[in-house]
């Protein structure tokens, strides 16, 4: 016997989506950015290959990073995915083995059961049917922990599970009901012919006591078979496109392509290849601070795929980074969400499911027009030449204390240094650029630019970190860009600056822009370790919490703004610190109205550690100039 | 009104049927906290933009919610939106949001999409 009806919807389903997979990668290929493509070409024949295929295997089958992360949740996609993988190959395999001929076509190894039932009573037919139960057993285990998970996301140790679609909900039930399906179907025909292993064997003996279980398989074939063909027909509209495009995805990326800010093929498969695995609602501070469960960068990503508005899913976000770098995918959640700020809000496109199936390109893709200039009141000011420039930033204006720290801390370091902003500033410009606001962005940027041009500086040190991500990714600037905290730690290791140790029990906050989104961890813990002694927290690197304060999000009002901050105040400070310290003008603002603690940043504790010099008649001068002193500890 | 026409300074009558107060309108339904405004002036006090230029927050809420939208369209974008603002607000005006939102409306209005 070698064909039988129930195997059509199963051939259709598998044709069509191979057919399907291809045509949509030959499009995102044709869509490719011309360097792009030749990456991805010469990715193909290189090192990047070797690379992706191991990734394959870690990510897309083993789902290493969501172990890592949440090993129940881990361990219910790996079941489901390696477990099928293994399935699948081991399945060709005994077909090929133990089928009549060589190279059969996929329904005989998926139905291979069906077609030889006598198979695998003695021998080494008898264990290799033990391990194809084994691979069973394992499905359904993370099966079991997925159906447990859609009714409580706690099974798998998470805050939420990621709400579907009506077709995702369909999608999910012919998922569902393929591994329960196939093990009745081959427990029943396994108990008519007596075959099977521990698992089918046992199930169809049981089976057979009480049914007529030769007439009864027939039915669960058919069932299996369409609940097969169902989950590929509706794969490509569903969130279970992630299946092949992550494939795609992994081997672009590892051939050096990136998102970079504008929407493109890149984008789009990035898009597709998102499983809401829900990580990144987890660690949402929205979430599970503010109760806010509709905006996370994986509804983002399903507002795009359905064409649905995304003005207010893109805006309504802190932009801390906290779901990018725990996204086990790899998706550039960060760059996708300011790509969508920058656009003009237009959806609505996809009118019906069809759609879904025959787009291209993803629609709303409008570009904002382009302005004529509006910050051309801005005067030409000169601040002279000097080797190190130190620009406070908006937000330090508002708290005195962090900038006069600095000055404090500049005079004693002895340089030649110019305050920028001493009078106020020109805004950096990334307040606008997290608003979208990219071509206005550029105006300011390059108003500051001249600005610094013209000092010949080779430094510039600011006290913000908005300012310093800015600086350092958007300006085009001779000057090395720091922040005052890697400032500090230079004059520490050249032994500019003479400072005391204080015995105060301090915790350091991470700010979003200076830690996640410019990655510099190491710099003020060990200044802080120089001058304090510093207390661990949960909460440290890429774990770090968001101040609530952020500038990134537009639409969050002072209620939940009040609530983030509080709630990671309260986690910060769970051991009593002294100090709740910090490194951007910003945070201490939100924070020191959200907790008892006292609140302070890295340049206070800094400024009140240095040594009082041995006073010589030009430092009082020069000392002077500071009005007030930081004067905390 | 009787216009004289011997004084310096224009004459300033609120005209509720000329105005039109979509735009305030249209703010308020998408950023509910711009009805907050007591139009104290922090944030004029504090703005980056308005230590270079006559750039006032306080006076384009009241612009706005009179419907005088003109005398706004050229000067609202020259809001940088650093934020300070909404920092200082005693009321808890996401500011930002309604400079944004007033941009937005704005170019709805000359659209007539509102």
């Amino acid at each position: 016997m070698n064909f039988d009806l129930f195997v059509i919807p199963f051939n259709v389903g598998l044709y069509f989506i191979l057919i399907y997979v291809v045509v949509r990668s030959v499009i995102w290929f044709r869509d490719l950015s011309r360097p792009d493509k030749l990456r991805l070409q010469r990715g193909f024949f290189g090192k990047a290959f070797g690379q992706s295929l191991k990734e394959i295997f870690m990510e897309s089958l083993i789902h290493r990073k969501i172990l890592k992360t949440n090993f129940r949740l881990g361990y219910m996609h790996m079941s489901l995915a390696f477990g099928w993988f293994l399935l699948i190959l081991f399945g060709t395999i005994e077909a090929d083995i133990f089928g009549s001929k060589h190279l059969n076509p996929p329904h005989k190894a998926i139905f291979f059961k069906f077609f030889n039932p006598e198979h695998g009573k003695t021998g080494f037919e008898a264990a290799y049917s033990f391990f194809m139960d084994l691979i069973l057993a394992f499905i359904l285990s993370g099966l079991l922990l997925a159906v447990l998970k859609r009714f409580t996301s706690r099974v798998v140790g998470m805050r939420k599970a990621t709400r579907l679609k009506f077709i995702d909900k369909v999608a999910l039930t012919s998922l569902w009901l393929i591994f329960p399906s196939r093990l009745i179907a081959e427990s029943m025909t396994s108990g008519a012919y007596g075959s099977g292993s521990f698992l089918t064997g046992s199930l169809g003996s049981l089976f057979a006591t009480f049914l007529p279980v030769k007439e009864a398989a027939y039915p669960f074939w058919w069932l299996y078979s369409l609940s097969l063909g169902t989950f590929f027909i509706l794969l490509p509209i569903t969130r279970y496109m992630h299946i092949p495009t992550e494939l795609f995805l992994i081997f672009m990326r590892n051939s050096g392509i990136r998102t970079g800010d504008r929407a493109g093929a890149f984008t789009e498969v990035q898009t597709f290849s998102c499983s809401s695995c829900g990580i990144c609602i987890d660690q949402c501070q929205l979430s599970f601070s503010a109760g806010i469960n509709n905006i996370q960068s994986a509804y983002l990503l399903k507002a795009i795929r359905n064409d649905d508005e995304t003005y207010n899913i893109a805006h309504n976000c802190l932009m801390c980074g906290r779901c990018d770098v725990k996204c086990p995918v790899g998706i550039e959640l960060y760059a996708i969400r300011m790509i969508r700020r920058r656009r003009e809000d237009g959806y609505g496109r996809l009118k019906n499911i069809w759609g879904g199936y025959f787009r291209t390109r993803l629609p709303g893709k409008q570009e904002k027009k382009e302005t004529k200039p509006v910050y051309n009141f801005l005067p030409e000011y000169d601040t002279g030449k000097s080797d190190v420039l130190y620009f406070a930033g908006c937000m330090s204006h508002l708290t005195p204390a962090v900038k006069n720290a600095m000055v404090k801390i500049f005079n004693a370091s002895g340089v030649k240094w110019s305050f920028v902003d001493e009078n106020g500033g020109v805004c950096c410009g990334r307040p606008l650029m997290l608003a979208g606001e990219d071509r206005q962005a550029r105006e300011l940027i390059n108003f500051n630019s001249q600005l610094i041009w013209k000092t010949g500086a080779h430094t510039l040190v600011t006290s913000c970190p908005i300012c310093y991500k800015v600086f350092n990714e958007s300006y085009y600037l001779d000057a090395r860009v720091l922040h005052h905290t890697q400032f500090i730690k230079e004059l520490i290791d050249t032994g500019s600056v003479k400072m005391n140790f204080h015995r105060k029990r301090v915790v350091y906050h991470t700010p979003c822009d200076l830690g996640r989104n410019s990655g510099i961890y190491e710099e003020p813990r060990e200044v802080l370790r120089y001058v304090a002694s510093l207390e661990q927290t949960e909460y440290e690197d890429e774990n770090a919490l968001c101040c609530g304060g952020s500038l990134g999000n537009i639409k969050l009002d002072r209620a939940d703004r009040q609530k983030i901050a509080e709630d990671a105040a309260s986690k910060l400070t769970q051991n009593n610190p002294d100090y709740l310290v910090t490194a951007c003008p910003l945070c201490k603002k939100t924070f020191s109205g959200a907790t008892g603690t006292k609140v302070a940043d890295i340049a206070e504790i800094v400024a009140d550690a240095i040594a009082e010099p041995v006073r010589t008649k030009k430092h009082i001068i020069r000392s002077g100039s500071v009005k007030e002193s930081a004067g905390i500890i | 009104m009787e216009q004289f026409g011997f004084t310096i300074s224009k004459p300033r009558v609120i005209n509720y049927d000329a105005n039109d107060r979509k735009v305030a309108g249209y703010i308020l339904e998408n950023e509910p906290s711009f009805g907050l405004c007591i139009e104290c002036g922090c944030c004029s006090a504090t703005c980056t933009t308005g230590s270079f230029t006559r750039f006032s927050l306080r006076e384009l809420q009241i612009l706005l919610k009179r419907g005088e939208n003109e005398k706004v369209r050229d000067i609202i974008d020259r809001c940088m939106l650093c934020g300070k603002c909404i920092l200082v607000c005693p009321r808890g005006v996401n500011t930002r949001n309604v400079v944004f939102l007033a941009r937005k409306a704005l170019k709805k209005y000359n659209g007539n999409e509102l």
